[in-house]
């Protein structure tokens, strides 16, 4: 067992060098092509051609585009992340609480949706067919189908503007207390797990549906096995790979992709920050949230597939 | 019911009644007093209207107050020179002061500054006041001024104003106290200039602007950029009749619904620059209204006079005719506008020729003016974007109105992103968006003079130059009036660019929120309203 998650572990080290690498090079492509550069973006419309000679000097952006990759570059292998071009500060500074902040907001969603997930992608599948089961996949497809702002939207509408239960904004310092966590956290929470948890509810139902009608759990239930052992002790284990799987891209999403929910809350997370970045040119900040992502994300797959081969006796 | 007072009802009896309120006495408390008094229900009613009246407005100490901006980013900055939109005006009008300040309706006051004299608009002398610290404790002197102006002429600083700055050749401290600013040529406008925002006075010598320690009626507690940034009561400021408010949290919140829902809920006490659309939901709701300032900044479309079909004689007269300004105002800005004539001075500027009529919608005469310019039938491209406000929907009406007379408008909408560099100025139709800016001169030398920067219909008029060169000198403003009035009639004749409208900003506040007055320099009393408001409960 242990040697199939070691050689898994090593062999994803590797990988991950080379592709945030790759990454890296392809955010700096990208980055390059768009029109103009940190200072003409600052100067907007008052960017004269000798204004913006001054600023490009200024932020010492006079030097050829590539060599400033190849020192960011060099510069991380020292573990600096550089300094942001747009005002001057190290990265990691403007990065550090606002990455803390986005991996609250993930934590707390995670807690509340996966465990919402589960069990209602469970019952679901158990209960395939009845009433329940179609109350379930309606609503879920449902709320897949509608956007994140109109829910967050709508959420702010209710529960702030009319039943003035919620504030409209979650301000991440005013946080003192659970009461206080709770309040502040409650909207971009529910609107968060509406959205990533839909996904993984069909994920989970349609896993064990698959399971639930393989010949082993028949056997099992010939046996007369109970009916939760036969879900949670036959069922699920074999489930699990799939499942994990699916939670692993719904919550990578959680770090980098809840830009609009981050906007219309006012919550100081990582996404906004990077969409600020690109929005300046402002590439080591750029690069270093890309690289953050990249590696979040290949942490859950990695994590998601350690998960399955613990869970799963065949693999193990 | 009148609201005079009852006959024999003296100041002192106001003053009674107020303090009454004030400790806490009910209506009902107040018109039995009264009626033992002797003073009847109806007129007692009267005198307790007035009194709440009087005492809205008498500035109350306390409260946090808290505000939405639209844009915030990682750029946002306290350094005054790089100050680019209303979040960094908003923040650096708090924690630092400015020479001079422009007041409502256009009258300058002193700040820093006690007096600024000159005789020949060319040397200005510069008394600063007495008794003024930075945060930090440092007194101010005339090395912070000498210092905080010439700043703006390094190139290495990055300064929005270098081009406005550079025309102080000489800037001296004659004594702790007096400064000394000399013009390469004579300027009557600079006590105005100074009052611009990025004209705000730093500390000799300062490199990192992040501590922000200004003179202002706020310290800086936290600035992070992109998220918010606390200011907390300054004790030492030098004004006393301000600030009212214990601390001023400003952020942003760039997306306009969300920003007005965190009004109606109650999260902050003002949403700057709301869309006119959200006027009515606003004021809808009890205990929240809108206010509207109209400072002067539009959206314009320019047709350059140096390119085809600019060149064509009759082709950018036809276009001011076939652009329905009524329209424009009434449905693209919902009323929230003051229509405009084609040339960049508002009726908000002292300056304003009011003589100058707009041109009235004709397309039959557009129509005429088209075929005499050979354009009628052929399909003209016009730029335009969301960068600059409102403009996709003006050109829609444009293109409409252009159908109606067999003229084919094609309008390309184009990203905001690097549409000032790639865009503007460049295409031979396009739409601009300029800012409000305080004097006549400023607005003239920035975009119509024959050497301006910003000239967006590539205007060349030697006789305009002069006139500009003339009044800016002047000191008689009977006779500056003159000739901009004159100035304001060759832009909105022979200029390329067709200003429809003057836009409103309209800022959605709480009925708590209180002192909040109309200013020249936009929005929310120029961005300067934190010293200024108050809150009540």
């Amino acid at each position: 067992m242990t040697s199939s998650v070691f050689s898994l572990v090593a062999g994803r080290l590797t990988a991950t060098a080379v592709t945030l690498l790759i990454v890296s090079l392809a955010v700096f492509v990208a980055t390059s092509l768009l029109p103009g550069d940190t200072a003409t973006i600052l100067l907007g419309q008052a960017a004269t051609p000798d204004a913006v000679e001054g600023l490009r000097k200024a932020m010492h952006l006079d030097e050829p585009a590539a060599l400033r990759y190849v020192f960011w570059i060099a510069g991380l292998f020292h573990g600096d992340l550089g300094t942001s071009y747009a005002n001057n500060m190290p990265v990691a500074q403007l990065i550090g609480a606002r990455l803390v902040n986005s991996m609250k907001l993930a934590g707390v969603t995670t807690l509340f949706s996966v465990p919402l997930a589960l069990v209602l992608g469970i019952t679901a599948a158990i209960f395939r067919g009845t009433l329940y089961d179609r109350v379930v996949t309606f609503l879920t497809i449902g709320l897949i189908s509608v956007p994140e702002f109109v829910v967050a939207t709508t959420a702010v509408l209710i529960f702030s503007v009319y039943l003035h239960w919620l504030p409209a904004l979650a301000f991440a310092n005013e946080i003192h207390s659970v009461v206080q966590l709770l309040r502040v956290f409650a909207m971009p929470v529910i609107t968060l797990t509406f959205v990533v948890a839909a996904q993984m509810i069909r994920m989970t139902r349609a896993a064990m549906i698959e399971m639930l009608g393989t010949h082993y759990v028949e056997m099992a239930l010939l046996k007369g096995a109970s009916r939760s052992r036969i879900v949670l002790r036959h069922a699920l284990p074999n489930a699990l790979g799939p499942i994990v799987n699916a939670m692993a891209l719904s919550l990578s999403y959680l770090l980098g992709g809840v830009i609009i929910v981050e906007t219309i809350f006012n919550y100081p997370g990582i996404a906004k920050l990077m969409v600020d970045g690109v929005a300046t040119r402002d590439l080591p900040l750029v690069q270093s949230c890309a690289m953050i992502f990249c590696i979040g994300f290949l942490i859950l797959t990695t994590l998601a597939d350690i998960v399955a081969i613990l869970a799963n006796p065949r693999l193990r | 019911m009148s609201h005079e007072p009852p006959v024999n009802w003296t100041a002192a009896d106001d003053r009674r009644v107020e303090d009454a309120i004030r400790r806490g006495a009910t209506r009902r408390d107040l018109l039995r007093m009264l009626m033992a008094g002797g003073v009847s229900l109806a007129v007692g009613g009267s005198v307790l209207t007035r009194a709440g009246r009087a005492m809205a407005d008498t500035p109350v100490s306390g409260g946090a107050l808290k505000v939405a901006g639209i844009t915030g980013s990682n750029a946002d900055t306290l350094d005054p020179a790089k100050a680019a939109n209303s979040t960094d005006y908003t923040r650096i009008c708090a924690f630092y002061n400015r020479l001079t300040f422009l007041a409502k309706g256009g009258t300058l006051q002193m700040e820093l500054a006690d007096s600024i004299d000159t005789t020949d608009a060319k040397v200005w002398t510069v008394k600063l006041k007495k008794g003024v610290t930075f945060h930090d404790g440092k007194p101010l002197t005339s090395a912070d001024v000498v210092f905080s102006l010439n700043r703006h002429l390094d190139p290495n600083v990055g300064s929005k104003v270098a081009k406005i700055a550079k025309q102080m050749t000489e800037v001296k401290a004659i004594d702790p106290l007096t400064v000394q600013i000399t013009l390469a040529g004579a300027n009557a406008d600079l006590p105005t200039i100074l009052a611009m925002h990025q004209f705000m006075i730093v500390a000799d010598g300062t490199t990192d602007f992040s501590k922000g320690n200004g003179t202002g009626a706020f310290t800086v507690e936290t600035f992070q950029p992109g998220v918010r940034s606390v200011g907390l009561k300054n004790k030492n400021y030098f004004k006393s009749t301000g600030p009212h408010v214990d601390s001023f949290e400003f952020f942003a919140i760039s997306d306009e619904t969300a920003r007005v829902n965190a009004l109606l809920s109650g999260d902050i006490q003002m949403a700057s620059a709301i869309d006119p659309r959200s006027v009515k939901l606003v004021n809808s709701q009890p205990g929240f209204q809108v206010s509207t300032t109209s400072a002067g900044g539009y959206t314009n479309l320019n047709i350059r006079l140096d390119t085809d079909p600019g060149t064509r004689a009759g082709f950018i007269e036809g276009m001011k005719y076939l652009v329905n300004r009524e329209q424009i105002q009434k449905a693209v800005l919902r009323g929230m506008a003051d229509i405009g004539n084609d040339q960049p001075i508002s009726p908000a500027n002292p300056f304003y020729n009011a003589g100058l009529k707009a041109k009235t919608f004709d397309p039959d005469r557009a129509k005429s003016l088209f075929k005499k310019a050979g354009v009628l039938g052929t399909s003209i491209p016009i730029i335009a974007s969301d960068a600059a406000d409102n403009s996709v929907d003006m050109a829609v009406v444009l293109q409409q109105a252009g159908a109606d007379i067999g003229m084919t408008f094609d309008v390309q909408r184009v990203p905001s992103d690097g549409y000032w560099d790639k865009y503007w100025l460049v295409a031979p139709i396009s739409f601009g968006n300029i800012n409000p800016r305080p004097t006549p001169d400023l607005l003239f030398s920035l975009l119509y003079a024959s050497d301006a920067p910003w000239n967006e219909s590539k205007y060349k008029d030697p006789k305009f130059d002069k006139m500009l060169i003339e009044a800016r000198g002047l000191l008689d403003q009977a006779k500056r009036k003159e000739i901009y009035g004159e100035m304001q009639v060759m832009v909105s004749e022979n200029a390329g660019t067709i200003i429809p409208a003057y836009m409103t900003n309209i800022d959605a506040l709480s009925g708590k929120l209180h002192g909040l007055e109309p200013n020249p320099l936009g929005g929310m009393m120029g961005y300067a309203f934190a010293e200024y408001v108050w809150l009540t409960a």
